[in-house]
């Protein structure tokens, strides 16, 4: 048993965990006031992060700025995709809308590949102290950010939803569309919103992993990744989406010690939340935190 | 579809509802099709029956697809890894069995059949969204499997796949090899046409179209979606059979959710729900990369060439013509070729009035 390990380990599996959180989050966020299944949540991400590494190593415009328009940009271009390529499909079979998803997310990764190429490039340096030190930890600069911008945003989005008038809307829309749009909802708006601040907030989990460990096509697998943890956590959960990330993060990393201390069969950090993911199916397919299906004639 | 026929073309028995052909005329124009296709290895080059051959597996593995998304309505985005699984076991099969290959191939679809239904447990409970997610878990499962498994797959090194062989006759040019793709071709489409003129077909119709009153109907929606899954993986280990006894060598790389995703544009392109629109839409997805590859080398040395550096970057190209394919055919086209077709041929039957 190495300790020191597995308590590196853990503390990884939580800081991806929120990592993860904050993608599941804005997935249930298009998910609930949508009806839409985003399979291009992993390509927001990756799109986000290459906009702002290309803004900050072509222009050598200051990190803020940089990531101020990547912001702004990543609200136009949801919104665009909401109303472009979605909006016609209101209505149609969700095969139909799954599949628009997935031939999206091909056209982003492999456009995405071809403007920056496929090798993983790193960002500019940001910070000045490559780590700090917290209590007894020596902990990486980028980690504690990552952390702290997680949270920020999860913050963000509950106040957005508990206090602000169109979080209010967005609930209304979540909890009944034609009540919503009785009271003077416009459910357009909502639509074309939900995308945006998913879109935004992809984005910014996208420039953050982009800090941590580069930018590369890898950062779409964040998206397949999401799965497992908003399955876990309830479909139409935010809060589930979180906690869903967070289990998943731990969980994948707990794999990945029990594998190279005793399993030995490599590459079960991979796949271990997919295994999961099968045995949640099967026994509670609404998640921890979702509302059960009923149906009725 | 029945809106394409012309008024006053009425059905009046059961037998010409049920007919797999229309009219006699496209009895003979399909039965004309089969025959001229015996005759294009004599005509055709090597080049053009080997892409006639990839159209012949693939649109097995998708017509299994089509069963599962088009007929019955639930959604699967592992069909390559199946495709893959398929093709492990055959050359598995003969290669560390005394069964011949001839054998090999349905056997690799029971065994692809098997292990469908393994992920199906839960695609019974499940359906739309969920068993979407449960498939793409499969894709991955299965493709660490194929990695993991040497003595399966041969791990890194791949695995080789003996010729189709029948009383010593070895059918090891892609000449000979394309009868045996056709003959199945043949078979297989046959038999899903007329798996839908059954009661079971008819049940996994009514099962995507309302599946609460196919259940108050007696339908068992258990059954019929264990059953669609399981139909659909032993499809799909046919045609990946076939494909690793075509190229005699089978790599754990390439069966990927790309792989997947092209299959749904598959039966996307070709039209959901249609037996013909299949094959069309495989063909449509096969030629697709050639074209484009055709296209490069005619674009060679122009200013578009240098602009867009296409020999490097053509292979992003390819996934970008995909993906953008899928996604225009659902918002313009959503019911496909088959469809288009159908107003192709209602157009020339009805000129010059058109109604």
């Amino acid at each position: 048993m190495d300790l020191t390990l597995l308590g590196q380990l853990l503390l990884n599996g939580v800081i991806v965990g929120t990592l993860y959180g904050v993608v599941a989050m804005c997935f249930v966020l298009i998910y609930k006031a949508s009806q839409v299944v985003n399979f291009a949540q992993g390509e927001f991400l990756l799109v986000g992060a290459w906009v702002c590494w290309w803004l900050l190593t072509t222009y050598h415009i200051p990190f803020v700025w940089g990531f101020l328009i990547t912001l702004v940009f990543m609200m136009l271009f949801g919104m665009a995709l909401q109303i472009v390529l979605l909006r016609p499909l209101i209505g149609e079979p969700i095969i139909a809308v799954i599949m628009v998803t997935i031939g999206m997310s091909i056209v982003l990764q492999a456009l995405m590949k071809w403007l920056f190429g496929v090798f993983a490039q790193p960002f500019p340096p940001i910070f000045e102290r490559d780590s700090v030190t917290i209590g007894q930890l020596e902990v990486r600069t980028v980690y504690v950010m990552s952390m702290v911008v997680c949270v920020i945003v999860m913050g963000g989005f509950g106040y957005f939803f508990k206090a602000t008038r169109m979080g209010l809307a967005m609930r209304a829309t979540a909890f009944d569309q034609q009540v919503a749009q009785s009271l003077g909802v416009s459910i357009r708006q909502v639509f074309a919103l939900s995308w945006a601040i998913s879109a935004m907030v992809s984005g910014i989990a996208g420039v953050v992993i982009g800090i941590v460990s580069g930018v590369s096509s890898a950062l779409s697998f964040y998206g397949i990744k999401v799965f497992p943890a908003v399955i876990l956590g309830g479909l139409d959960s935010i809060v589930g989406g979180v906690v869903g990330g967070i289990i998943v993060g731990v969980l994948e990393n707990l794999a990945h010690y029990l594998d190279s201390q005793f399993l030995h069969w490599g590459n079960m950090f991979e796949i271990a939340p997919f295994y999961v993911l099968i045995v949640i199916l099967m026994i509670r397919p609404y998640g921890l935190f979702g509302t059960r299906d009923i149906e009725r004639v | 579809m029945a809106s394409l026929r012309p008024s006053g073309d009425f059905r009046s028995s059961y037998a010409a509802d049920t007919a797999i052909f229309d009219t006699r005329a496209s009895r003979y124009a399909c039965i004309l099709a089969i025959a001229l296709l015996c005759l294009a290895p004599l005509a055709l080059d090597k080049y053009q029956l080997s892409l006639l051959i990839q159209i012949g597996y693939l649109g097995i593995a998708a017509l299994g697809l089509n069963i599962l998304v088009g007929f019955t309505g639930q959604i699967s985005i592992g069909h390559a890894a199946f495709f893959g699984f398929g093709a492990f076991a055959s050359a598995w099969i003969a290669n560390h069995t005394p069964i011949p290959v001839f054998f090999a191939i349905p056997l690799a679809g029971v065994a692809t059949t098997a292990v469908g239904m393994l992920f199906g447990v839960p695609a019974a409970r499940l359906k739309g969204l969920y068993l979407a997610i449960a498939t793409l878990a499969a894709q991955y499962i299965l493709q660490d499997f194929f990695s993991r498994a040497d003595w399966f797959t041969g791990g890194v090194a791949g695995t080789p796949a003996a010729p189709f062989r029948i009383f010593g006759v070895a059918f090891d040019s892609d000449r000979s090899y394309f009868y045996v793709v056709l003959a199945y071709v043949v078979a297989s489409f046959v038999l899903v046409a007329n798996l839908m003129r059954t009661r079971d077909g008819r049940a996994l119709v009514a099962v995507r179209d309302h599946y609460l009153s196919a259940e108050m109907m007696g339908i068992n929606l258990t059954k019929y979606r264990t059953l669609s899954f399981g139909i659909s993986s032993f499809y799909a280990g046919i045609g990946g059979a076939l494909y690793a006894h075509y190229l005699g060598y089978v790599s754990v790389e390439g069966f990927d959710i790309l792989f997947s995703i092209q299959f749904l544009g598959m039966i996307i392109i070709g039209g959901l729900g249609s037996i013909m629109g299949t094959l069309m839409g495989t063909a449509f997805m096969t030629l697709l990369p050639e074209a484009m590859e055709q296209a490069t080398k005619l674009l060679a040395g122009t200013p578009l060439d240098a602009a867009l550096d296409l020999k490097q970057n053509v292979s992003y190209l390819r996934e970008m013509a995909i993906g953008s394919v899928i996604v225009l055919f659902l918002i313009f086209e959503p019911d496909g070729l088959a469809h288009r077709w159908r107003q192709i041929k209602a157009y020339w039957k009805l000129y010059p009035f058109s109604y």
